[in-house]
């Protein structure tokens, strides 16, 4: 069979694209997601509009979520992400150590119409999403109200899926004994505070099973494995899409955002401004939430969804009533040392 | 000697150039020196005891409007908050007040206390004066639950924040587990394939070879399939009234056992097969023949003569075994997490290159000493039959 010339043309190009990737010019904007529902969704509703709208084609990539790549592009100098979307433990370290580029968002979107929290001066918040009490409505009769119900294992019988790690779990703990929402970062800060939560944790240990991806609590409610778990709201409602009985208890539940982040020294910055501004917008952000059960950051885009959307996501007013704003600052200060403490309490 | 030039330049462009300067991140320490040098000047005839003198505050007002705003102030932030944390938004909240407008040290002093009293308490003063070098043994100390305390000495952490030294051990128990059950498993199902015609060998070594051409991760799904609560090993356990309750067989240490002696098998096999394959039958036989029980021959006539296999494909499993994360991460629970997945949450989760470089080398070096006790014991080189 004789090559074909496109092919072959496409073949040879290939090395010398990647040369060129550090050459200014050439480089198509390149937006950087987690992949998975999450990655499909922003497809439709940021990417595909905004190819349309500018005419010109953007690189999507996903990734992991691992600043340490972020950070050596930057530190060599050779950046080919433009947008990348980052958790929220990210978004300050890498703020305040310039991996990414200083933006005053206020300036660019309208502030008026941007929840509270998702404004950061590096960054802006890209969708809410939620660490919630998850439970299997096959196996329990009678349905939890809150954290105090998860550590209650005499009306609940069963085990319980908690992420391995210090973060969510020391908030719920102090939660269900007893502790306002509002209240549970004052208390944290408190070495007496950490002490309480550890030893809540203690009367769950021989209950908890622990997970590590966030597809494992879904997959262990639906097997019975354990019959309620925190998980992740976007990936419970992506389960009841596929028809299992699986129910989210709003209540407690700890909501936070993923920024879009611009690494510093991309030579694309302008339309990465632009990109995010346009991902923003009441439009685009009503379109995603009705793509996957993660809210909207911008006001106007909670307006106008419908009631029966706005009842999965972790922000509509009804379910944000008495949740808790995971604290940044906090964990940026205490991440490392809570987390330490976490493994030698594990270990005992 | 020219024959190995091309190899030699390979591995020391990519093998161990890259891993020594991150081995170097273990102890390497710029950020203090970089970006507070007059505060380290004035700090330098501080006794740790009574207050620092005044000029040192001059110093540190002077040394934080420069460094506002730039990259360097957020790395100094990072490597304080490892000295005491909540160090990092005392310094953030102090650079958001920069510039002070102070040109003496007492006034520097007043302007600094107005904007938090943390600056009156001597550790905040110690962790900089503490870190007046290029190098600093923190991290290499901090993955022994050591650190140092104001007076210099090494001392341990309260046993409350002690967990890496229960980590490492955790780490090398595991992997001695799985080698002594692979070799357990490994060695008669060697034994058996070097009895059996070459053609059945094969067949049997492509059934234990296919599983090695299968990612990793779909190994691990399928074990939570068979192990998980409801899954096909506890049903029929279940089914064949063996038991009433099903077993816990996955999230915990045992789950961790079985896919890993499971992943890990051919890398005992595979070297057991190969040096098991030169040992001639005859020995034995003639062993047997001059009047020597069938056991006897086997254990002081065959056995020693596959130690080689013995030992490769002990120590290949034991040091693969020590670097594993994904398996203990997913089918693990938070008490069977292995020193890579600590290595890796430092890495990506925490960008704390300096804790992940000095655990790896921790690791590395824990491993070698192993090693040459492996040497010392065998009293040879590692040898693929």
């Amino acid at each position: 069979m004789k090559p074909r010339p496109l092919l072959l043309a496409l073949a040879l190009s290939v090395p010398f694209a990647m040369l060129g990737q550090t050459s200014a010019q050439a480089r198509d904007l390149t937006v950087v997601n987690f992949g998975g529902a999450n990655g499909d969704a922003q497809t439709a509703a940021f990417i595909k509009p905004f190819e349309k709208e500018s005419g010109k084609p953007v690189i999507s990539v996903a990734y992991n979520g691992e600043q340490a790549k972020v950070k050596a592009m930057v530190q060599s100098h050779d950046v080919v992400w433009d947008a990348v979307e980052v958790e929220t433990g990210d978004l300050g370290r890498g703020c305040e150590e310039g991996t990414y580029e200083n933006i005053d968002w206020s300036k660019i979107l309208d502030k008026s119409d941007i929840v509270q929290g998702a404004l950061k001066y590096c960054g802006v918040g890209t969708f809410v999403w939620s660490t919630v009490l998850a439970y299997n409505a096959d196996a329990l009769k009678t349905a939890p109200t809150g954290w105090a119900d998860f550590w209650n294992v005499k009306k609940f019988p069963g085990k319980r899926g908690l992420r391995k790690g210090a973060h969510y779990n020391l908030e719920f703990a102090l939660m269900a004994d007893g502790v306002a929402p509002s209240d549970v970062y004052k208390v944290l800060a408190t070495p007496e505070g950490v002490d309480r939560a550890f030893k809540k944790l203690d009367e769950l240990k021989p209950y908890i099973q622990w997970w590590e991806a966030g597809a494992q609590p879904v997959q262990m409610l639906s097997a019975g494995d354990v019959v309620m778990s925190a998980a992740y709201n976007g990936r419970i409602d992506a389960a009841q899409r596929e028809g299992r009985n699986l129910k989210v208890v709003w209540n407690g539940g700890v909501y936070d955002f993923d920024y879009w982040v611009i690494p510093t020294g991309s030579t694309n910055k302008d339309q990465a401004i632009a990109f995010v501004k346009y991902a923003s917008s009441p439009k685009a952000q009503a379109a995603y939430s009705q793509h996957i059960a993660y809210g909207p950051i911008s006001k106007k885009a909670i307006g106008m969804l419908s009631p029966d959307v706005l009842a999965k996501l972790p922000n509509s007013p009804a379910n944000a009533r008495n949740a808790l704003f995971n604290d940044l600052d906090f964990w940026t200060d205490h991440g490392e040392e809570l987390e330490q403490r976490f493994a030698a309490w594990a270990a005992r | 000697m020219i024959l190995v030039g091309p190899l030699a330049l390979f591995l020391l462009i990519i093998f161990v150039i890259p891993i020594g300067s991150l081995l170097t991140r273990a102890i390497d320490n710029p950020e203090v020196i970089q970006t507070l040098p007059t505060t380290l000047k004035a700090l330098q005839h501080w006794d740790r005891k009574s207050t620092p003198p005044d000029t040192a505050y001059l110093a540190l007002s002077q040394d934080l409007t420069k460094a506002k705003n730039s990259p360097s102030a957020g790395e100094l932030a990072r490597r304080l908050n490892y000295e005491i944390p909540g160090y990092r938004s005392l310094l953030f909240k102090t650079l958001r007040r920069t510039p002070i407008q102070a040109t003496d040290g007492p006034a520097a002093r007043d302007a600094l206390l107005a904007i938090d009293k943390r600056w009156s308490e001597l550790p905040y003063w110690a962790a900089i004066a503490n870190n007046d070098k290029s190098w600093s043994p923190y991290y290499l100390l901090a993955s022994l639950d050591l650190k140092l305390n104001s007076k210099g000495d090494v001392t341990s952490v309260p046993p409350d924040t002690s967990a890496f030294r229960a980590i490492f051990s955790r780490t090398f128990v595991i992997s001695l587990v799985v080698t002594l059950v692979t070799l357990l498993l490994g060695y008669p199902l060697s034994y058996w394939i070097t009895r059996l015609s070459k053609r059945r060998a094969n067949l049997v070594l492509i059934c234990i070879l296919i599983p090695f051409w299968t990612s990793i991760l779909v190994r691990i799904a399928a074990w939570v399939v068979l192990l998980q609560r409801e899954g096909l090993v506890n049903s029929a356990l279940m089914h064949l009234g063996l038991i009433s309750e099903p077993l816990p067989l996955l999230f915990n240490r045992l789950g961790v056992y079985i896919a890993m002696v499971h992943i890990l098998l051919p890398f005992m096999v595979l070297p057991l097969y190969s040096v098991m394959q030169s040992v001639p039958p005859t020995y034995q036989r003639a062993a047997i023949s001059l009047g020597s029980h069938p056991f006897a021959a086997f254990w002081r006539v065959y056995v020693p003569q596959t130690y080689p296999g013995i030992g490769a494909g002990s120590l290949l499993v034991f040091i693969i075994a020590v670097g594993y994360y994904i398996t203990p991460a997913l089918l693990g629970g938070a008490g069977d997490q292995m020193i890579s997945y600590y290595v890796a949450y430092f890495t990506n989760q925490t960008t704390n290159w300096g804790m992940a470089s000095a655990l790896g080398l921790i690791l590395l070096v824990g491993t070698l000493l192993l090693y040459s006790l492996y040497r010392k014991i065998s009293g040879k080189e590692l040898t693929l039959g």
